[in-house]
């Protein structure tokens, strides 16, 4: 804690970082209490199948197992879900995929939890499933969800502009590609968990490691049926998120288990395992992409089907595939669009929200086109896109015309100026043997917040305390991101306070007020202006009251400085806490909402989208990366890599590169080696020996640019940072390897032995021919 | 289920500490439920994340792998254990510093590693620290900002310059 005034826009050590390096800082997974249970889940391990019997006797019957219940001890609906509720807490008839839970077990300790899942005896008769999007959408395919009027599909929709196959028709150039993408795992560190008991008056109170906790009250009191006030949500910082946080994991199951346990706390902390199994992933997906342009190189239509392997519940799937939908034309003017999309049902893994919702999958395929189309044009890739970027004023493939801030013509920029792209030929030149080296790059968007349908609001609150420190009661999880560091920047820049008298309270549904979910790019965002209405109410409250302590006439004269107001003609101060002292309790506390903006005009296209489309604020990157495949291995290594990045204002240069570079060694590992690998249904990956996430050895040194565009809505001009740079590496570093090898890698990850299959695959094609 | 308990003495965070537990109890777990230190962090319970790890007489161990009964006449420290190691107290600062620190659950067993290479082979070259460090997940940070606390700490502890 420093002294300082935590200002906008200069470097700021984040206010969390000390007690999280010092072992202080206590995650969801650090609180365990006195006469604590143990709860853990026996999951299915078929992945479709009628549940005829669950045999809980011998573990019911073991020493030290307090309860044992399934579906049939749910109260409530025992449905789950963000959008729809289809998620069963316990199933009670059928099981989707492997890692639906079918029993809870509440015992003493770890390993008496352990033995009493084992005994759990599960007679589930198999039924025939689904795993795969063309499978899924056989007319004679085994339903995922029985009833479902619409077969295996959870949503399809279409988004229009002009007329798309006309233009393809007249377009002297098209390229045609298909590009595929597995699930992926967000492998966070801290594994899903939580802690929860229940209070003497019955209420229910849950410590979880969770992106949502106003959510989490409303999912657990629709499944179990309990009012939404009768449960307290807590929620500390996560050791990581990624969206794989966002929605129910543990909670339900949990609350289930308090509601048995006595009053103990029961603690759930899913093994590494488990989290594999049964936590959300990434969406599979496959796109079939068509982009036709002019001679001269101007985009003139894109036609794609998207298809999202959802898996076995709906989760966000609806959603995500709309982002995805809303992104498939990339950053760039097309005049017409035809983008079709489906997202099915499978009995694979739940598909759900992560870092680039639906946008890393597409990114992929439209930069591996735009370097296709490049080529056939005989134009440099990084000319073709400035050429067709979109500019302030434009209007983007889904018909919404651009209002806001648009910085991805000046990322292009500086890349092109930049040492890394300007000795591109003479680095790929110094090659060693059996090594080839490429250069790609990828121009990215991601938007900001709910979209249209869904108020993204939040709700701060600021309070001078007692003592007269300020206290920021934040609503949004940290999950690692740090807004919780921008938070006490804005309180510091408006209420000029130094770092050591401001303190922040972490969501808590007792304590915070609803301000929806750590995700979408929007934490600060919506957050950030709240407070900032909140702090300048309180700024302009603790000048007026200053007044009247220093007989002051006007509040212009009056200074507002760390721990004092000041009264400089009549050279008289008072502390801020002898202000507090005055002050009454609900004088001390500012409140204030904020709702982002939508596009002002609907577009006339993609009615089949209840909520999440469109989006008004998009953040903008080109990426660049220098790969060296090695010739015997197919092995890919990328050797540096540089990110430019326009996300409005830069609030906090520190925290801003966290956030690329972070997303950037994700992006690697969507890249090269993560891949959920699926036999029927079951994991075959589930551990971090299977599914490799990259190491210190894999990230290389990563340049990271900011891009400026001050956004005149955001908070000091900011936009969300934390998506966009996931979706860059992949189609980078495929457009590098296809430089360095003459080859298509249009299916993730670029795997030694897959980029292997294709050298030699050219090589056998071009003896062949 | 825990059939016999068993004592062991060793020596934590420079404190003589004797406790009773069975000899099998996971190190990870004595630290985190019996004796409330948990700074030590839990990752994947296999050996493959780095998060859990201590120092046991100076060298990182992973105490997700590590029964009790190994601990009999060791000296463990853990991260709790920073503000009596100069080299854990180092690396601590540059850490915060530098931005190494985002979620920060890989934290406490990444500065125990990095304090372990320290120990072992004290070469600043950013190279030996990845390589050093390539045993510990971080799925925050692309470990730039960690090399750039390392490397800190390490010039800093040497005498060589500090940024």
């Amino acid at each position: 804690m420093s002294q300082d005034i935590p200002r906008i826009g200069r470097p700021f050590v984040r206010p969390d970082a000390a007690s999280k390096a010092a072992g202080a800082e206590k995650y969801a997974a650090d609180h365990y209490g006195e006469g604590l249970l143990w709860a853990g889940a026996k999951r299915a391990g078929v992945a479709h199948g009628r549940i005829r019997a669950v045999d809980i006797g011998a573990a019911a019957a073991l020493p030290g197992v307090v309860a044992v219940l399934t579906g049939r001890d749910v109260p409530g609906t025992n449905r789950q879900g963000i959008v729809h509720k289809d998620q069963p807490v316990l199933c009670d008839d059928v099981v989707r995929h492997c890692g639906d839970p079918v029993a809870l077990v509440l015992a003493e300790d770890r390993l008496v939890l352990r033995k009493a899942l084992d005994l759990i005896r599960l007679g589930i008769e198999p039924l025939p499933g689904v795993f795969g999007i063309d499978e899924a959408l056989l007319p004679d395919a085994p339903l995922v969800h029985e009833g479902s009027p619409n077969g295996n599909i959870l949503l399809q929709a279409a988004l229009r502009k002009g007329d798309a196959e006309a233009a393809l028709r007249s377009s002297p150039v098209v390229v045609e590609g298909i590009f595929e993408v597995p699930f992926i795992s967000h492998a966070f560190l801290e594994t899903e968990n939580g802690v929860a008991w229940q209070e003497a008056d019955g209420r229910l109170v849950l410590v979880v490691s969770t992106q949502a906790p106003f959510r989490d009250r409303w999912e657990i009191g629709h499944a179990l049926g309990i009012p939404m006030d009768r449960i307290r949500i807590i929620g500390p910082y996560l050791g990581g998120g990624f969206g794989g946080k966002d929605g129910a994991t543990v909670q339900c199951l949990l609350a289930l288990a308090a509601l048995h346990a006595g009053g103990r706390p029961v603690k759930m902390w899913w093994p590494r395992e488990e989290s594999f199994l049964a936590g959300y992933k990434r969406h599979a997906a496959r796109m079939h992409y068509r982009i036709g342009a002019s001679e001269n190189g101007e985009l003139q239509a894109l036609d794609c089907r998207l298809s999202y392997d959802t898996g076995a519940y709906a989760h966000l799937g609806g959603e995500v595939m709309a982002l995805g939908m809303e992104h498939a034309s990339g950053p760039y003017r097309i005049p017409h669009t035809r983008i079709e999309g489906v997202c099915v049902y499978t009995n694979n893994p739940i598909g759900g929200a992560m870092r680039g919702f639906g946008v890393a999958q597409v990114s992929f395929a439209v930069e591996r086109m735009m370097d296709r189309m490049a080529a056939r044009l005989g134009i440099d890739p990084l000319a073709l896109r400035r050429k067709n970027a979109l500019e302030q004023g434009d209007t983007n493939g889904c018909c919404v015309r651009l209002t806001q801030s648009t910085g991805i013509r000046a990322c292009l920029e500086t890349l092109q100026k930049h040492p890394l792209w300007r000795g591109r030929e003479a680095w790929k030149a110094a090659a060693g043997p059996f090594k080839k080296r490429g250069v790609g790059m990828a121009a990215l968007w991601n938007a900001m917040g709910y979209g249209r349908g869904l108020p993204d609001s939040a709700i701060a609150k600021v309070e001078l305390t007692r003592e007269g420190a300020i206290r920021v009661y934040n609503g949004v999880s940290d999950m690692g991101q740090g807004n919780t560091s921008a938070l006490f920047q804005i309180a510091g820049e408006i209420l000029r306070q130094p770092e050591t008298r401001i303190e922040g309270v972490q969501p808590d549904t007792e304590r915070t007020y609803p301000s929806g979910s750590a995700a979408a790019g929007r934490t600060t965002y919506t957050y950030g202006n709240a407070l900032i209405q909140a702090c300048e109410e309180l700024r302009r409250r603790i000048l007026g009251w200053a007044a009247l302590m220093l007989f002051a006439d006007t509040l212009d004269d009056l200074e507002l400085l760390p721990e004092r107001v000041r009264y400089a003609k009549a050279k008289k101060e008072v502390s801020l806490r002898d202000i507090a002292a005055m002050m009454r309790d609900e004088a001390r506390v500012c409140i204030s909402q904020f709702i982002m903006p939508v596009a002002a005009d609907a577009p006339d296209t993609g009615k089949e989208f209840v909520i999440g489309f469109p989006h008004l604020l998009f953040s903008h990157a080109a990426h660049l990366a220098l790969v060296e495949v090695d010739e015997l291995t197919g092995a890919v290594e990328v050797k540096r890599y540089l990110a430019a990045t326009e996300a409005g204002r830069v609030l906090n240069p520190q925290t801003f590169e966290q956030q690329v570079e972070g997303a950037v060694a994700q992006g690697i590992g969507y890249a090269l080696s993560e891949a959920v690998r699926l036999e029927k249904g079951r994991i075959l990956t589930p551990d971090f020996a299977t599914y490799i996430i990259p190491g210190a050895l894999d990230v290389p040194e990563i340049v990271s640019i900011a891009v400026e565009a001050p956004e005149a809505t955001g908070p000091f001009g900011l936009k969300g940072v934390g998506e966009v740079g996931m979706n860059g590496p992949l189609p980078a570093i495929a457009n590098a390897v296809s430089d360095a090898c003459g080859i298509e890698p249009n299916h993730a990850p670029l795997t030694g032995e897959k980029v292997l299959a294709l050298i030699q695959g050219k090589g056998a094609a071009s003896h062949a021919e | 289920m825990r059939s016999e308990v068993v004592e062991i003495r060793f020596v934590l965070n420079g404190k003589e500490t004797q406790v009773s537990t069975a000899p099998d109890r996971r190190v990870v777990d004595l630290l985190r439920e019996d004796l409330g230190l948990t700074g030590t962090k839990e990752g994947c319970g296999s050996g493959e994340c780095g998060a859990c790890a201590v120092l046991v007489n100076g060298e990182s161990r992973l105490s997700c792998l590590m029964l009790a009964a190994q601990l009999d006449g060791k000296a463990l420290t853990t991260i709790e254990g920073a503000p009596e190691d100069g080299r854990l107290q180092a690396l601590q600062e540059a850490f915060v510093r530098c931005g190494a620190v985002q979620c920060g659950f890989c934290s406490p067993g990444m500065i125990i590693a990095a304090a372990d290479l320290l120990g072992a082979r004290p070469d600043t070259g950013r190279e030996a620290i990845r390589e050093g460090l390539s045993g510990n997940l971080c799925r925050c940070t692309g470990y730039a900002k960690i090399v750039d606390a390392v490397q800190a700490a390490f010039e800093k502890l040497q005498g060589g310059p500090t940024p």
